[in-house]
Order: C-alpha cells, then sequence, then structure tokens
C-alpha cells in the first residue's frame, strides 16, 4: 500500500459516511416502503426487496474491499474467498425458490382441503364371495 | 533427452519438468521467505476461517429465509421490533438502526486502530482498539436489552412465537362475543397481532416480571394494526384492547395465561366462522433467537479477542515483531467480518 498515512485516515472518514448515509437510505426506503412513514403509500414488496438487497452488497463490497482492504490483496487471494461467497448467492436463490414453492404448495393442498366433495351412494353386484358397499 | 539424464544422477527429491526452464526460481522457493498470496500464513488463514464462517452463517439466514418465505403468517419484522429504550412503542427498526450505527462505528475505529498500527504507533493503536471494544460492548448492551423486551415482556422464546398476522379480514369479538362496533377492531388481511399474557389465574407466576402487565393484557400496547395503510400510527392510540376476566368473551385465555383474541372472518373461504388468534410459525422465535444469538456470540469473542490484544499491544509485545502490527490487522479482520454479517442479519431480519 503505498498510501500515505493522511490519505488513508481521509479514505477511512470517507467510507464510513457513505456507509451510514447508505444506512439510513435503506432504513428510510424500508420504512417507506411498508407504509409507515408517508399516508398511504407502500411499496411492492419485491422491489423492497431488490433495493435493500443491492444497497447492502454495495454496504459489503465497501467494508470487504476497504475496511478489509481486499482491494490491496493479489488477485489469488481474493479470488479464493469471493468465488466461494458468490457460489452461496446460487444457494440463497436456489432455497429462497424452493420456499415459494412451499408455500405455494400449502395453500394449494388448503384449497383442496376445502373443495366440496359428492358422495354417491354405491352399491355393487356381488364379485365372487365379497360384497362391496357403500352407503351414506 | 539430456534432461533424463541429469535426472538421474540428481537426487531422487529434485523435480523433473520438460518445460521447466528457470530452475533458479525452484531454489529460492525452497530457500524460503516467501508466503503464498504474499501475505503472512496467519492472514491467509484468517481470512479462511471467516470465509467458512460465512458458510455458516449463510445456512443460517438460509434456512429463515426459505421458511420465511414458505408461511403467510410469518410476523412483520417493523411491528414485532418497534420498541426503544425509554418506553417508546411504535417506533420500528429505530432501535436496530441504532444498533447497526454502532457497529459501523466500531469497525471506524478498528480501521483507524490497524493504521495506526501501520505506523508503529503503539498508543494511537491501544487507544483506537479500546473505543472498538466499547463500540462493541454497546452492540451487545444493545442486544441484550432487545432479547429482555422480547423475552420478559413480550414472552417470546425458542418454541413460542406470540408475533403472527391474519390471513383474512375480520373483525374482533367485544365482551358479549358479538363483532364490534368499534372501528380499530376491523382488520384487513394480513394484519399483524401480538398475543399478550394475563397473570396466570391459578397464583402460579407465569410473568417474570409480574409488575408489567397490571392484570391486563394491556402490556406493551402491540395490538395496534400496523397495516392499515392511511392510518396515522401517531396518534390513533383511541382504542386499546383489555381482557376483563372471567366471562369476557373477546377472548379465550389458555392455561399459561395467554389471551386469544377472537373474532369473525369476514372474508376467504372461512367468511362468518369465529376464529381465534392463534401463535405465530414457532420457527420464528428459534431461528431468531439463534442467528442474533450467534452473532452476539461472534460479537463476545470478538470484544474478548479484541482486549487480549490490546493488553499486548500495551505491554508492548508487538514492538519487537516490526510488522506493522500485524495481529491488530487480523483481529481487525475478524471484527469486519461481524460487522458484515449484521449487515445481512439487519437485512434479512428487519428490512426485508
Amino acid at each position: 500500500m503505498g498510501h500515505s498515512y493522511e490519505e488513508s485516515k481521509k479514505t477511512a472518514v470517507k467510507i464510513i459516511i457513505i456507509l451510514g448515509i447508505i444506512t439510513i437510505c435503506e432504513v428510510i426506503f424500508a420504512l417507506i416502503g411498508k407504509g409507515h412513514l408517508i399516508e398511504g403509500v407502500t411499496l411492492p414488496g419485491p422491489l423492497i426487496a431488490i433495493v435493500m438487497i443491492v444497497m447492502s452488497l454495495v454496504k459489503a463490497y465497501l467494508i470487504v474491499y476497504e475496511f478489509m482492504h481486499m482491494k490491496y490483496e493479489v488477485p489469488g487471494l481474493v479470488k479464493s474467498v469471493l468465488l466461494p461467497v458468490f457460489l452461496l448467492v446460487w444457494a440463497v436463490i436456489a432455497f429462497f425458490w424452493e420456499g415459494s414453492y412451499w408455500n405455494n404448495s400449502r395453500n394449494g393442498i388448503q384449497e383442496r382441503n376445502e373443495e366440496p366433495i359428492e358422495i354417491q351412494q354405491k352399491v355393487d353386484k356381488q364379485e365372487g364371495m365379497l360384497i362391496i358397499e357403500i352407503e351414506r | 533427452m539430456a534432461d533424463t539424464h541429469t535426472h538421474i544422477e540428481h537426487s531422487e527429491l529434485d523435480h523433473h519438468d520438460d518445460h521447466h526452464n528457470d530452475h533458479g526460481n525452484d531454489q529460492e522457493l525452497w530457500d524460503g521467505g516467501k508466503t503464498p498470496f504474499k501475505v503472512s500464513y496467519g492472514k491467509l488463514m484468517m481470512w479462511y476461517f471467516l470465509l467458512s464462517d460465512a458458510f455458516t452463517f449463510a445456512g443460517f439466514l438460509i434456512a429463515y429465509g426459505t421458511l420465511r418465505i414458505s408461511m403467510n403468517t410469518w410476523p412483520v419484522p417493523d411491528f414485532v421490533f418497534s420498541t426503544f429504550p425509554g418506553g417508546f412503542h411504535e417506533k420500528p427498526l429505530y432501535f436496530v438502526t441504532l444498533m447497526t450505527f454502532v457497529l459501523l462505528a466500531s469497525s471506524f475505529t478498528m480501521v483507524r486502530a490497524v493504521q495506526e498500527g501501520h505506523r508503529e504507533n503503539k498508543n494511537g493503536v491501544a487507544v483506537w482498539m479500546f473505543l472498538t471494544i466499547l463500540g462493541g460492548l454497546g452492540f451487545i448492551g444493545c442486544q441484550a436489552w432487545e432479547w429482555n423486551t422480547l423475552i420478559s415482556k413480550e414472552h417470546m422464546s425458542i418454541t413460542r412465537n406470540v408475533f403472527s398476522r391474519t390471513t383474512e379480514a375480520g373483525i374482533y369479538l367485544d365482551e358479549n362475543g358479538k363483532p364490534s362496533t368499534i372501528k380499530e377492531n376491523t382488520f384487513e388481511s394480513g394484519h399483524s397481532y401480538l398475543i399478550h399474557r394475563t397473570h396466570v389465574a391459578d397464583g402460579d407466576h407465569g410473568d417474570a416480571h409480574g409488575g408489567d402487565h397490571h392484570g391486563d393484557a394491556q402490556g406493551t400496547g402491540h395490538d395496534h394494526d400496523d397495516h392499515h395503510a392511511g392510518e396515522n400510527h401517531g396518534h390513533d392510540h383511541g382504542y386499546e384492547y383489555h381482557y376483563q376476566g372471567p366471562g369476557d368473551q373477546s377472548a379465550i385465555v389458555d392455561k399459561e395465561g395467554f389471551v386469544h383474541r377472537r373474532y369473525q372472518a369476514t372474508d376467504g373461504k372461512d367468511a362468518g366462522m369465529i376464529k381465534t388468534e392463534e401463535f405465530g410459525p414457532k420457527a420464528f422465535g428459534a431461528l431468531f433467537f439463534f442467528i442474533t444469538g450467534f452473532h452476539g456470540f461472534h460479537v463476545a469473542s470478538g470484544i474478548a479477542f479484541l482486549i487480549i490484544i490490546m493488553v499486548n499491544v500495551i505491554t508492548g509485545l508487538y514492538v519487537e515483531r516490526k510488522n506493522g502490527y500485524e495481529m491488530v490487522e487480523k483481529i481487525g479482520l475478524y471484527w469486519h467480518f461481524v460487522d458484515l454479517v449484521w449487515v445481512f442479519v439487519f437485512l434479512v431480519f428487519y428490512l426485508i
């Protein structure tokens, strides 16, 4: 790192202020989205989720690259740490998709449980030694 | 090949590589002093430890997200986490935002400590590390307050979840068992509720802190419907629900003293039916306490390590190493990781 001490101090202050601003924006956006700050205004759930995730990823980038000095490490180290983390993104998407499927299944099963059933009176003819009768 | 002959003459430990055209570098490597990825062993291993820890946390958060998406009655975070020290209610997310700032500030002080370490400034390192420890302790204190509110005042546990939401619109019943005529007792689908607790009738001290619930279910005032778009949350304390004792048909009290309000559904397939508020999904309590507890455990152990290393700094242990206080850098990595995990816990639990 060829940065001077004074430059490093300034950079740290700059980054922490950015992180603070992003956090405030996240919270305000979440509160507006859920209808707490402006009367009657809510935002769609998926939009809130995407904006939140993007903002958090920016924060994560700043913390890892600047505070943890990943920016100054050799590419080999960077890749060996970050590649598995990106694979986690795959895991997250896969499992949340699964959760959504479970939700749909639950609702579907509940709907089917409530369907009215017609039960007919059935008297079958004798078959061999067994008489089958279903009465209602 | 000429190489083959020379290979036989040399010791069998020599590398033999037809395409190898710089034998000199091999010898340099064996001479030592070189490290993979140009970092010290300790720092590299810290990175890999943090990577493995990230997987553990990701596992927990994925479990939380998956279960949450799969259930329609999952509690709404800004309803659950809306208390603030000083008796404030209906301040959604204020307190956890404060916690986030505390941890961010401690990350900043940690960066400063590492920078002072690069300058071999012993006193600077000690001062900034001390501030980092204070930030960490502040965070733990806040988390403890949050847990205490949820456990002692709202009676949430890892097996009992008192927060939930309705999946249909309805009207709460009044004390005579009829749908209430008060406007605040009508709600939409997705209405959040908290199941309060009265004193248990048989004299058993159901409430850990008996003084909090003076014989009625008013408690923390969380009955308020936060999902009515357009309702002014600030002033609408107009109607607060009180369970009035046996004979009050507005709710059923279970054997542990929890008050399950009764309501009549007004839409959906059960329209017209009388139902009771049930506890929310059990997984919420377990996941919340385990994940925030696991994170809090990391913060606490980080504080312990920070104290040890700060003491080492003060006694001058790292002066003769002349490595820019690399030990401080390594614990700094751990501390930033703890902050990073909190960013994602904050996101998944409270914001989305």
